[in-house]
C-alpha cells in the first residue's frame, strides 16, 4: 500500500509538464478459465493515451510496448553431450524466478522505438528481459547470445510460451490502441502481469499496469491439485482404483 | 476424442491409449507377464515423460496382476508362504527403488538411467530367453529329453524353510534377494518384473510350474501397489486418468491374449517373447546412440508466487 502511494507520488512529481499523458487500459477478460477441452485463446487489451492541457502540442506520434509476464518459476535447462558414444545430460543452468509466460508486443520494431540504452533499462525486447541464472554461486543474467539463455528462449518460444511481436499493437486512432494476447493450450495457471510502456520520439514517458488471472477448472484440475497436495490420499485412491478394475475384470471375464 | 492428462500435462487421444493398453494386455495375457516393459516404452514413445510413464504404469500393472492373481488364487495356484517371503524383499526393494528414482530425477539423469536399464536388462533377458527357446525347440525336434539338474548351490544356503504348497525346501536368503531385486528394478523401470521373476523362480529356485506364475503375480501386485503409493507421495507423478484408460484396455486385451496363448506351444512362446523383449531393448539402445533432435531440455522446478 505504502509502495503504491509512493509510486503515485513519484509519478506525480516526475510527471509534471513533460509527462502529461495518462494511459488507460483494460483487458477483455480479467479471469480466464481453462476447461479440459481448452485449446488456447486470445485476450484483447484495449487502451487509450489521454492527453491534457500540459501535453506539448507537437507530440502526436506515440509508441507502445506491452509486456505480459506469467507466474514466475524456477527452471533448469540441461544440455546433452556425447559421452562414451551415448547422449547424456552433462551441463545445466538454473534459471531463477523467470516468467513461465512472456510476451512482448509493440507497434513497430523495438529498435525503431527507442535507443538501445533505454531499451536495455526498460527491458524492451526479449533479449533485454532479465532472466536471472545461477552460475555457480553467483546470480546474474548473461549476454543474450549465451547458449543456455538462447536455448531456453527458443524452447519456450516453440511451446508458444515466450513470444515477441513488434507489429501486434495497432493504433486505431492516434491515441486509441489495441493488441491481442495469445494464450496457448498449455498455458500456466496463475496471475499474469501486463505492463504498458509509452514512448514518444524515442523517450520513455510513462507506463501503467494491469493484470489478469488464469484458472483451471474441471475434473482434470481437481486430479492435478489433489495429486500435488494430498499425495497419500491420491496414491491410496489410485491403488484402490487399480484393485477395483482388476477385480471387476476377473468377474466379467470369469470362465468357471 | 482428445483428453487432457492432468499429471502428464498433455492432451492424448483416448482411443490410441485404449488401443495401446489392449495391445499390451493381449501380449501380457498371451505370455503370462505384466507387460510393463512394453507399456512404459510405448508411453514414452507417444510423448509422455519417462518419469510419469514409469509411475503411472505401476498402477496399471497392479490392476492386471490383481485380476490374474484372483483367478490363480481360486485355482489354489499360489503359495502364500513363498509369496510372503518374496514380499519382504519386494517391499524393501521398492522403497530403495523409489528413493533412487527421486535422487536420479533431481540429478537430471533419470531419463538416461531408465533408458540404460532397459537396454541392459532387456537385451540380456531377451537374448537368454531367445537362445533358450531356440535350444528347446531344437531338442524337441531331435526328440531328446531336456536335461535337468535337481540341485544347485542355492540349495546349500542356510535358513531353510518348508514351502508346503510348492512342495520345496529352500533357504529364505535367495528368495528375499530376488524380491529386493525385482522390487528395485520395478520401481525404477516401471515394470512388474514377471518376465525376469518367473525364469529365476523356475531355473534357480526350482519352484514348480504349478505355483510359479500365481506366486510371482502376488509379488508383482504388492510391489506395484506399493510403488504407486510411493511415487504418488514422493514425486506426485502418478497420472490416475492415464492409468485408468490403460487398465481398462489392458485387462480386456489380456483375456483375448490368454486364449491365443493356449494355442501356441511353450517353446515357441518363449522364443517369441525373447524376440519381443530383445527388440524393445535394441530400440532403446538406438535412441541413446543417435543424436537427439534438441540437445537442450527444460524442466520446471515448480511455480511459486
Amino acid at each position: 500500500m505504502t509502495r503504491t502511494l509512493l509510486i503515485i507520488v513519484l509519478v506525480l512529481l516526475l510527471g509534471g509538464a513533460a509527462r502529461a499523458e495518462r494511459l488507460i487500459v483494460s483487458v477483455s477478460n480479467h479471469r480466464v478459465t481453462v476447461t479440459p477441452n481448452y485449446s488456447g485463446e486470445e485476450l484483447v487489451l484495449f487502451g487509450s493515451v489521454e492527453r491534457d492541457a500540459t501535453t506539448p502540442a507537437d507530440r502526436t506520434a506515440y509508441d507502445l510496448v506491452v509486456t505480459v509476464m506469467g507466474p514466475r518459476a524456477d527452471m533448469v535447462t540441461r544440455r546433452k553431450e556425447r559421452t562414451f558414444g551415448i547422449w547424456i545430460n552433462t551441463d545445466y543452468r538454473q534459471f531463477l524466478q523467470v516468467p513461465s509466460y512472456l510476451a512482448l508486443f509493440a507497434n513497430r520494431p523495438f529498435d525503431a522505438i527507442t535507443s538501445p540504452e533505454i531499451a536495455r533499462r526498460q527491458q524492451i525486447g526479449i533479449n533485454n528481459v532479465l532472466l536471472t541464472q545461477r552460475v555457480g554461486g553467483d546470480y546474474a543474467d548473461v549476454v543474450p547470445n549465451d547458449a543456455f539463455r538462447s536455448a531456453f528462449i527458443r524452447l519456450r518460444t516453440q511451446r508458444g510460451l515466450y513470444r515477441e511481436d513488434a507489429g501486434a499493437v495497432t493504433f486505431l486512432t492516434p491515441t486509441l490502441f489495441r493488441t491481442g494476447i495469445p494464450l496457448p493450450a498449455e498455458v500456466p495457471i496463475g496471475t499474469y502481469e501486463v505492463e504498458i510502456k509509452l514512448f514518444a520520439n524515442g523517450a520513455f514517458i510513462g507506463k501503467t499496469e494491469t493484470a489478469f488471472e488464469i484458472v483451471k477448472v474441471g475434473f482434470e484440475q481437481f486430479v492435478a491439485t489433489t495429486a500435488r497436495q494430498n499425495g497419500l490420499i491420491y496414491g491410496l485412491a489410485t491403488a484402490a482404483m487399480a484393485l477395483m478394475t482388476g477385480w471387476m475384470a476377473s468377474i466379467v471375464f470369469r470362465k468357471d | 476424442m482428445q483428453l487432457y492428462l492432468p499429471i502428464a500435462d498433455l492432451p492424448v487421444n483416448v482411443f490410441l491409449v485404449l488401443a495401446m493398453g489392449a495391445a499390451v494386455g493381449f501380449v501380457s495375457g498371451m505370455f503370462g507377464i505384466g507387460g510393463g516393459f512394453l507399456m512404459t516404452p510405448l508411453l514414452i514413445f507417444i510423448g509422455i515423460t519417462p518419469a510419469v510413464a514409469v509411475a503411472s504404469v505401476a498402477s496399471h500393472i497392479a490392476a492386471s496382476s490383481f485380476s490374474g492373481a484372483l483367478s490363480y488364487w481360486r485355482r489354489r495356484a499360489i503359495d502364500p508362504a513363498l509369496a510372503s517371503v518374496l514380499l519382504c524383499g519386494g517391499v524393501t526393494g521398492t522403497t530403495l527403488g523409489v528413493w533412487t528414482f527421486t535422487q536420479l530425477r533431481a540429478l537430471g539423469q533419470l531419463d538416461l538411467m531408465i533408458a540404460l536399464s532397459y537396454v541392459v536388462l532387456l537385451s540380456t533377458v531377451g537374448s537368454l530367453m531367445f537362445s533358450e527357446g531356440l535350444r528347446a525347440l531344437m531338442r524337441t525336434r531331435r526328440g531328446a529329453l531336456p536335461s535337468r539338474r535337481t540341485h544347485n548351490w542355492i540349495h546349500g544356503l542356510p535358513l531353510k524353510m518348508r514351502f508346503k504348497r510348492s512342495k520345496i525346501y529352500l533357504s529364505v536368503i535367495p528368495v528375499v534377494v530376488v524380491g529386493i531385486m525385482i522390487g528395485f528394478i520395478g520401481a525404477i523401470m516401471g515394470i512388474g518384473g514377471g518376465f525376469i521373476l518367473v525364469p529365476i523362480m523356475i531355473y534357480l529356485l526350482r519352484v514348480p510350474t504349478s505355483t510359479v506364475i500365481g506366486t510371482s503375480m502376488v509379488l508383482t501386485l504388492v510391489t506395484m501397489l506399493f510403488a504407486t503409493m510411493l511415487h504418488a507421495v514422493t514425486n506426485h507423478l502418478v497420472d490416475a486418468v492415464l492409468a485408468l484408460i490403460l487398465m481398462v484396455g489392458g485387462v480386456t486385451g489380456a483375456q483375448f491374449g490368454a486364449r491365443a496363448g493356449q494355442k501356441i506351444r511353450g517353446e515357441q512362446l518363449r522364443l517369441l517373447l525373447g524376440l519381443l523383449i530383445l527388440s524393445v531393448g535394441v530400440r532403446f539402445a538406438i535412441e541413446l546412440v543417435i543424436r537427439p533432435e534438441d540437445l537442450f531440455t527444460i524442466r520446471e522446478l515448480g511455480v511459486s508466487g
